[in-house]
């Protein structure tokens, strides 16, 4: 992935900033261009809480490249306090401990090293709520 | 002794502790087949997505909650820290972005060693204090590095406590007073390129740690006229847990005083992090009126002293975000092969 691309994805990734429609107040996550019908003016940038519960969860044991050193790690679908569903992984967390419906919270973590020469690439996780 | 021309003191204050840690006695069975004394019972370790920057995040998230100002109020976000992940693009970049204090914010990195973050903290009081901006946000936070095998190994630990400074009138502690002391004594070092520091074995102590300490506090509490005594509270960096016990007794201050805010014991040397943690714990149970003395220390070498007063805004600011206690507390021990594989101490060929 380029350093462009992460770039640009920065808001997203490192604070969870989303859209929300002006007048009928709906959030989206992540953030998209408006549609061909869609007024662009009326979606807004939108801080999300990023309080939120777990909707389903798997865990990962063949990890992908680039992620290897996490060894077996969790992933969830996470619903968002403001209704958006997003993908994410979960961390400071054991196996045992995850379940549908536990509130969590997200935090910005170190998602990727891209190598010595590369850029570290930092963005949102979940992890149990700390309170 | 400096005080800027316009009072300022500390809005909003967070922390961040990782839950993992390592004991002390698990490095000792690796090195000393856990022979020897330990300075430290455990030291918390960074998790694998883990570093300055992030906790450097949270922390600040805390401090802005306690605070209550949008992060477009920073004037500044500056990152205390010998551990910032980048050589050259500074943390203060990552984080103003991810708190959403940019793009109008001066963002930068500090270094002194173990005292970048309270070098920061003196900084956010001039810029506040002269009226160049109302807020201004201090981090001290680390991920430090100690050798295998290397008494630094069994306490360099990680942590982070993020300070927002703004005017007194609206602080939850306004800061009396503070002193910078430093001298060329170089008990602690790391050349350029290198990937972990060397220190200078005994020589950290008397010359380096406890005159610079003694010399600042001393030197404080002297200007203003105040003894020990007069303080609810002090916090004295932590790089085990036997100095800071030893450098507040030969000041005067008692354990009662430095109690609350001594975390070495089950945390380690957080480095940058070290002092301003042990305030921020010490805020956590202080009450209104209450003072507290601070003395930071980082190697090469020297001291920031300050003097503090809480205000009535700790009780409604405190419960905003989580306390130090809530973070010490979720405490998982890792053994050192997990510490190891973390820590990046496996040559993978």
């Amino acid at each position: 992935m380029s350093i462009a691309r992460h770039w640009r994805e920065r808001t997203v990734r490192y604070r969870l900033e989303g859209q929300r429609h002006r007048h009928t107040g709906e959030v989206r996550f992540p953030v998209r261009p408006p549609a061909l019908d869609e007024d662009p003016n009326d979606w807004e940038p939108y801080q999300l809480s990023g309080l939120g519960e777990i909707y389903s969860f798997s865990v990962i044991r063949q990890a992908p490249a680039g992620f290897a050193s996490l060894g077996i790690y969790p992933v969830a679908l996470v619903r968002l306090a403001e209704g958006p569903l997003v993908t994410a992984q979960l961390t400071d967390c054991d196996e045992a401990d995850l379940a549908i419906g536990m509130p969590v919270e997200m935090v910005t973590r170190r998602l990727m090293d891209t190598g010595e020469d590369g850029v570290l690439v930092y963005g949102y996780k979940f992890r149990p709520c700390l309170r | 002794m400096m005080k800027p021309q316009q009072p300022t003191g500390i809005i909003g204050y967070g922390v961040y502790i990782p839950r993992y840690r390592i004991a002390a006695r698990e490095i000792a069975r690796i090195w000393t087949d856990g022979q020897n004394g330990v300075p430290v019972e455990a030291k918390s370790v960074p998790g694998p997505d883990e570093d300055t920057i992030t906790m450097a995040i949270e922390a600040a998230r805390n401090a802005l909650a306690r605070a209550a100002i949008p992060a477009e109020a920073l004037g500044a976000v500056w990152v205390g820290s010998e551990s910032h992940p980048y050589s050259v693009k500074p943390s203060g970049t990552v984080v103003a972005e991810a708190l959403g204090a940019g793009p109008w914010v001066s963002a930068a990195d500090w270094e002194f060693a173990c005292k970048a973050g309270s070098e920061a903290l003196t900084a956010a009081m001039a810029l506040v204090g002269s009226g160049m901006q109302r807020y201004a946000l201090a981090i001290g936070a680390d991920t430090a590095q100690g050798r295998p095998g290397d008494a630094l190994e069994y306490t360099a630990s990680a942590g982070a406590a993020a300070l927002i400074v703004g005017p007194a009138e609206e602080a939850l502690a306004t800061i009396d007073a503070t002193i910078s002391y430093v001298t060329d004594t170089p008990d602690f070092y790391r050349r350029a390129d290198r990937p972990y520091p060397v220190h200078g074995n005994r020589f950290t102590g008397e010359p380096a740690y406890f005159h610079q300490i003694q010399s600042a506090a001393g030197e404080l509490l002297r200007k203003l006229n105040r003894a020990p005594a007069d303080f609810t509270y002090a916090v004295f960096h932590q790089p085990n847990a036997k100095f800071p016990q030893t450098v507040a007794k030969r000041l005067g201050f008692t354990d009662n005083q430095i109690g609350p805010g001594l975390l070495s014991p089950k945390i380690g040397n957080t480095y940058s992090g070290s002092a301003l943690l042990g305030l921020c714990a010490i805020l956590d149970v202080a009450q209104p009126g209450d003072t507290i003395f601070v003395t930071s220390y980082g190697s090469g070498a020297g001291s920031d002293a300050y003097a503090l007063t809480v205000t009535e805004a700790i009780r409604d600011r405190r419960e905003r975000a989580p306390l130090t206690a809530a973070y010490l507390a979720r405490a998982v021990m890792i053994d050192y092969a997990i510490y190891a594989k973390w820590r990046g101490k496996l040559v993978m060929g």
